[in-house]
């Protein structure tokens, strides 16, 4: 049995490397970096069309476009990428070795073969369905073959995931909890287990409807169990992305977690609650009653929303106290002001937590509420929305990691380091600009996926107002900033791995074997006692704590906003 | 120690809570509690509530109906196509078909009456979507959505497909006219 035990030292961050697992942590990585430059590629002619003065594509090749861009970032680039993200949390931090490193490939080739097959589908033109493929509308057969491939291999890589976090423990590579990163890791990976289930339960029966074995798919069961797993494939997003959060507070300010159990306890929630979520998309649907829909979408009482709430404070909470601790300790924001705005590590991960909070989140709620649905079903508020949560949250914040794995994974020092300092910002703050026109067309009724809000060849057009085409045209320019931000991410990223000056570690060594290897255990305090004397009245964190108020209130004034907005709509029962 | 190792203490769910945790994650969870709670009051004291009422049908017998009410109700036509304007009586069931790439028939309604609308695509999925109201209902093939809605205001609205049906998705709109009620 020739098990691979060897491990490096990375001796820029001390993070042990088990080598057949960092191998696959990059691969992942860049099948993730190759999905997001095809799909960025399609975003732009996707962007160019929708922006009314320019009507770049004709209608057929922007349907392709746009299913083929859902897909390739939705699915593939963050799936890759959430692949590479689980390995590091389990194999690196536990510094453990990787559990059936020849599994693993299996589970990557799958999902290569499985996403070209679906983009071969795509690409080919008569699979132009979305990336939600709606029944009866009917895609290739290998449009869904394409899909499941992928998904069995994304299923397979949880497994070995999970495998290697009993490899861990059971030859002790660490002592006594996972770390916190590890946890929402593991978070992540049990809600795409059900979600991957969830995936199969309908993607199955719709291939073999695709191929003729099926007669009949109903619209409504279609759509109720595709959300299972297309909303909480969303999930999965948010609790890597929180993770990922975590990890960049850890390893830029060596921030901890303020408390290990609020964290934890909110993780936990993601698990009980979020896969409700499926109503989210159903609630302007006939056919359901308002009893399911409402404890459906509420994520059962808001709890998993209360959930990211808690880790919107605890995340900046913990770079708040870190940076106390070292000194930065005077007023309310001395911390904020003084942390490295020029590390895109840190700088990415800020504006996505941000954003993700004050755009994604706040219009999210808006959206899963059932009255609130109504003035916002599939306009292209819809859009909006999850442009904030899913780009400016998930993929900024993978960016934002990504600056950290050029030198520690790909031993490359990361090229172009002044374009770098800038990435975050022109992406970050292109995005959540693009999204916030894309939610205010969409109150004005814009609808989403439309090739022509202007109705071209339609014998009874409607005419929209003069400021929705505005805001189409903002929202475009926008998005071509974000593109730009998106280029030099790839830029830097290409550039660094394939041709970056390579880091020489002048006594590098294989570690044969690493079991039983973890430190001593620290001898147990008798109490653990909570934060020293930082902070300002009692708060350990008060800036963090205006920052959550400000917040609260804005949620709270545009919550009410739309309900009175609701009211003035033609009453309806 | 950090997030991205194993916490220090073995019992770390022993550390007390922050203050600003504490804080934070009651006012969090009051609002919660409001937001989860505003839904089932608008259902008794908002008017503008999606109707759970929905039947199972087949796309002939539902436009057996709607041929039946454009038969009875048509007013005049509309466009080189001669699309039926239909005004039915206040109160009364109305069927609007939504199929590729229309909405048939056309409706005229009355200011302050409220009519049972019955919407059903007898293909794909299709959107409702009202503008400028910018009422928005999703419309699926065999069940038949009925909501009784309530006109406001005179004037010429849109109905729109917010919901991708194909290559010519763009061309699926329609009018709704809303009149005075007509006076004896």
């Amino acid at each position: 049995m020739a098990v691979n035990r060897n491990f490096r030292t990375c001796p820029s961050s001390g993070l042990v490397f088990h080598e057949p697992a960092e191998k696959l942590i990059r691969w992942n990585a860049v099948a993730g970096v190759v999905s997001l430059l095809v799909g960025g590629v399609l975003a732009l002619l996707v962007t160019l069309t929708r922006w009314p003065a320019v009507k770049l594509l004709p209608p057929d090749w922007f349907y392709l476009a746009l299913t083929a861009h859902g897909l390739d970032m939705l699915v593939f680039w963050i799936i890759f990428f959430e692949i590479a993200v689980l390995y590091f949390a389990a194999s690196t931090l536990l510094k453990c070795r990787l559990a059936t490193p020849k599994v693993a490939w299996v589970a990557f080739w799958l999902m290569i073969v499985g996403a070209l097959t679906n983009n071969f589908a795509v690409f080919k033109g008569d699979s132009s369905v979305m990336f939600t493929s709606y029944v009866p509308m009917g895609a290739h057969p290998l449009f869904y073959l394409g899909l499941i491939l992928f998904a069995v291999g994304a299923l397979v890589a949880c497994f070995v995931f999970f495998g290697t976090l009993v490899v861990g423990k059971a030859e002790k590579t660490y002592n006594g909890s996972i770390p916190l990163v590890t946890f929402g890791a593991v978070t992540a990976a049990i809600i795409a287990v059900f979600t991957i289930a969830a995936g199969a339960i309908i993607l199955i029966p719709t291939f073999l409807w695709s191929v003729g074995l099926v007669s009949h798919i109903d619209s409504l069961m279609y759509r109720t169990v595709w959300w299972a797993f297309g909303h909480s494939s969303q999930q999965i997003n948010v609790a890597a992305h929180v993770s990922v959060w975590y990890a960049i507070a850890a390893i830029v300010f060596g921030a901890k977690p303020m408390s290990e159990k609020v964290s934890r306890t909110a993780f936990v929630l993601y698990i009980l609650f979020l896969q409700l979520a499926s109503a989210h998309h159903l609630l302007a649907d006939p056919g359901l009653t308002s009893n399911w829909k409402i404890f459906n979408t509420s994520y059962a009482m808001y709890l998993a929303v209360l959930a990211s709430m808690v880790h919107g404070l605890t995340v900046p909470g913990a770079i708040e106290v870190a940076q106390r601790e070292k000194g930065f300790n005077k007023g309310f924001f001395e911390w904020l002001r003084k942390a490295p705005w020029g590390n895109p590590s840190f700088s990415g991960m800020f504006i996505s937590l941000v954003g993700f909070g004050f755009l994604g989140g706040i219009s999210g709620v808006m959206m899963g509420t059932e009255q609130l649905n109504l003035i916002i079903h599939n306009t292209i508020y819809v859009p909006g929305h999850f442009h904030a949560t899913v780009v400016v949250g998930t993929t900024l914040a993978f960016m934002a990691l990504t600056y950290f794995l050029i030198p520690t994974l790909f031993r490359r020092e990361v090229m172009f380091p002044g374009m770098a300092k800038w990435q975050p910002y022109v992406y970050g703050l292109g995005m959540c600009s693009f999204s916030v026109f894309m939610m205010g067309a969409g109150t004005l009724g814009v609808p989403r996926r439309h090739w022509d809000m202007a109705f071209s060849g339609a014998i009874l057009p409607h005419e929209f107002p003069g400021t929705a085409y505005l805001m189409m045209g903002i929202m475009a320019v926008s998005g071509i900033a974000a593109v730009i931000g998106g280029g030099m991410y790839l830029a830097i990223t290409v550039g660094s791995v394939f041709f970056g000056k390579k880091i020489q570690t002048p006594d590098f060594k294989h570690v044969p074997v690493r079991q039983g290897m973890a430190p001593a255990p620290v001898p147990v305090a008798a109490a653990p006692s909570g934060h020293g004397s930082i902070g300002i009245g009692g708060f350990v964190a008060p800036g963090t704590f205006v920052l959550a108020m400000i917040f609260l209130t804005s949620f709270i004034l545009y919550y009410f906003v739309n309900w009175k907005y609701l009211s003035t709509v033609w009453p309806l029962k | 120690m950090s997030a991205i190792q194993p916490p220090a203490e073995r019992l770390w769910w022993k550390q007390p809570l922050d203050r600003v945790e504490g804080t934070w994650i009651v006012i969090a969870f009051v609002w919660c509690m409001v937001m989860f709670f505003m839904m089932p009051y608008w259902h008794v004291y908002g008017k503008q509530n999606l109707s759970n009422e929905a039947y199972r049908t087949t796309p002939e017998a539902y436009l057996a109906k709607a041929q039946a009410m454009v038969d009875k109700h048509t007013v005049r036509t509309v466009t080189e196509q001669n699309i039926p304007v239909v005004h039915p009586v206040p109160g009364s069931d109305v069927y609007l078909v939504a199929r590729l790439w229309q909405f048939w028939p056309v409706l005229e309604l009355e200011e302050g009456q409220t009519y049972r609308l019955h919407i059903m695509s007898t293909d794909w999925l299709h959107g409702f979507s009202l503008q400028p109201e910018n009422i928005n209902i999703q419309i699926h093939p065999g069940y038949e959505h009925v909501v009784t809605l309530t006109p406001t205001k005179e004037g010429t609205y849109s109905i729109i497909c917010n919901e991708y049906c194909g290559i010519n998705h763009h061309t699926m709109a329609s009018k709704l006219y809303v009149v005075k009620p007509k006076k004896g």
